[in-house]
């Protein structure tokens, strides 16, 4: 089993244009690094000297990471992580 | 119950248990109606409140026009406050919200520009602080950034709350302009120690998400991360699945955004089970379903219905 990362459609040019992806790490840190190392530049996209970017949202198992460590969620096999561009509230 | 006008009787809604929902009677669900307020929802909390501060402040004088970018409930709220008060309203729609809000709209008087679906409400707002720029005599209310929107939640949804559920351990709302959960979320921390404020955010089909720009992105301006505990994403069909859940098991016909909401307190309140704490989780029913019926959202199967609503704002 590994840790099934979502891509959105901008960030696809990264990943040869899969939709989804998997990775392995210990933390959500580790799992960007992971996946850095088979999609070069994809980490420089979600992070920055601080940590996640403003307007990227990264979700672990429907969870905003920002809520449960950030860059240090913990994460394991089986877990969903998926990444989103910031965006407005619909209805409203 | 009596009032002078329409604009008096804005809020005062009930809370309501979700007996049959609720995983026990040490875990209970509580939905707080907003689509008893006078336009169906929970907007006019924050139109009476956003025009009042403008009058007051002198940005809003007979006569003048209100430009706001809204995919919907905000501009028929707005509609409403303004037809009353003597007020032009201009909207700012993207193209993909459902015909009823639009019919709405127009009923109410309002005039609509509409601005490219796949740009969803970020390019609705882009539109909208284009044209405030072009015509500088318009007052943009810009829900996303006033400050009379949270305190509309922070001084009648929030002490509401409280008075009908001093035992209150979880507060749960849509995320959108974040006034709810910025306004009630701030008045409740005060008010009860250790109390749990959560947003839900309905994650759209990939068509909204598309285009988008990450450098472009879009945090409303109220957005204080630190009045949040935890945030959730939810999907289209989890919200579906939950909005006809709540028609099914209690009788409640709300809006699709209502059906976020709820699937986000019910994970909280199978958390809260498990671990043998007792809990009473309110959570904003945003809207009812009236509004959504075009859209399909009530008909069919569960995956029908979600291929209905890709692309569109359903929230």
């Amino acid at each position: 089993m590994a840790i099934e990362v979502r891509i959105p459609t901008i960030l696809r040019s990264y990943t040869g244009g899969a939709k989804s992806v998997e990775g392995s790490g210990s933390t959500l840190d580790e799992l960007i690094a992971d996946l850095d190392g088979r999609y070069d530049g994809l980490r420089e996209r979600l992070v920055d000297d601080v940590g996640l970017r403003r307007f990227i949202n990264v979700y672990l198992n429907d969870e905003d990471v920002r809520f449960i460590g950030g860059l240090a969620a913990p994460v394991s096999d089986g877990d969903t992580v998926t990444v989103l561009p910031a965006v407005a509230g619909g209805a409203r | 119950m009596r009032y002078d006008n329409l604009l008096d009787s804005v809020g005062g809604t009930p809370l309501v248990g979700l007996p049959r929902l609720s995983p026990g009677p040490e875990v209970r669900l509580w939905a707080k109606l907003e689509d008893r307020n006078p336009t169906g929802s929970i907007k006019d909390r924050i139109a009476a409140y956003m025009v009042a501060a403008a009058e007051k402040d002198g940005v809003l004088r007979p006569g003048s026009t209100i430009l706001e970018p809204t995919s919907g409930n905000t501009g028929i709220s707005l509609a409403m406050v303004a037809k009353l008060r003597g007020y032009r309203l201009i909207c700012v729609l993207p193209e993909n919200t459902s015909a009823e809000r639009r019919t709405l709209l127009e009923a109410f008087g309002a005039d609509i520009v509409s601005s490219p679906a796949a740009g969803g409400s970020n390019e609705a707002v882009r539109m909208a602080k284009r044209l405030a720029a072009e015509h500088p005599d318009w007052a943009m209310l810009y829900q996303y950034g006033n400050a009379a929107n949270a305190r509309a939640h922070y001084e009648t949804t929030g002490p509401e709350l409280l008075a009908d559920l001093p035992t209150i351990t979880h507060f749960v709302a849509g995320l959108g302009t974040s006034g709810t959960l910025m306004g009630t979320g701030r008045f409740l921390r005060e008010q009860v120690p250790g109390v749990q404020v959560v947003a839900a955010e309905p994650r759209y089909g990939e068509l909204v998400y598309g285009l988008r720009n990450l450098s472009e992105g879009f945090v409303p301006e109220l957005y204080d991360e630190l009045v949040l505990t935890s945030r959730f994403s939810v999907g289209s069909v989890d919200a579906l699945r939950r909005t006809r859940e709540l028609l099914a098991a209690e009788g409640m016909f709300a809006g699709i955004s209502s059906g976020c909401v709820l699937h986000a307190a019910l994970g909280i309140a199978a958390k809260a089970q498990a671990a043998g704490t007792p809990a009473d989780i309110a959570l904003v029913i945003a809207d009812a379903g009236w509004k959504y019926l075009s859209t399909g959202a009530y008909g069919g199967t569960l995956e029908e219905a979600e291929a209905r609503l890709e692309g569109q704002l359903w929230a």
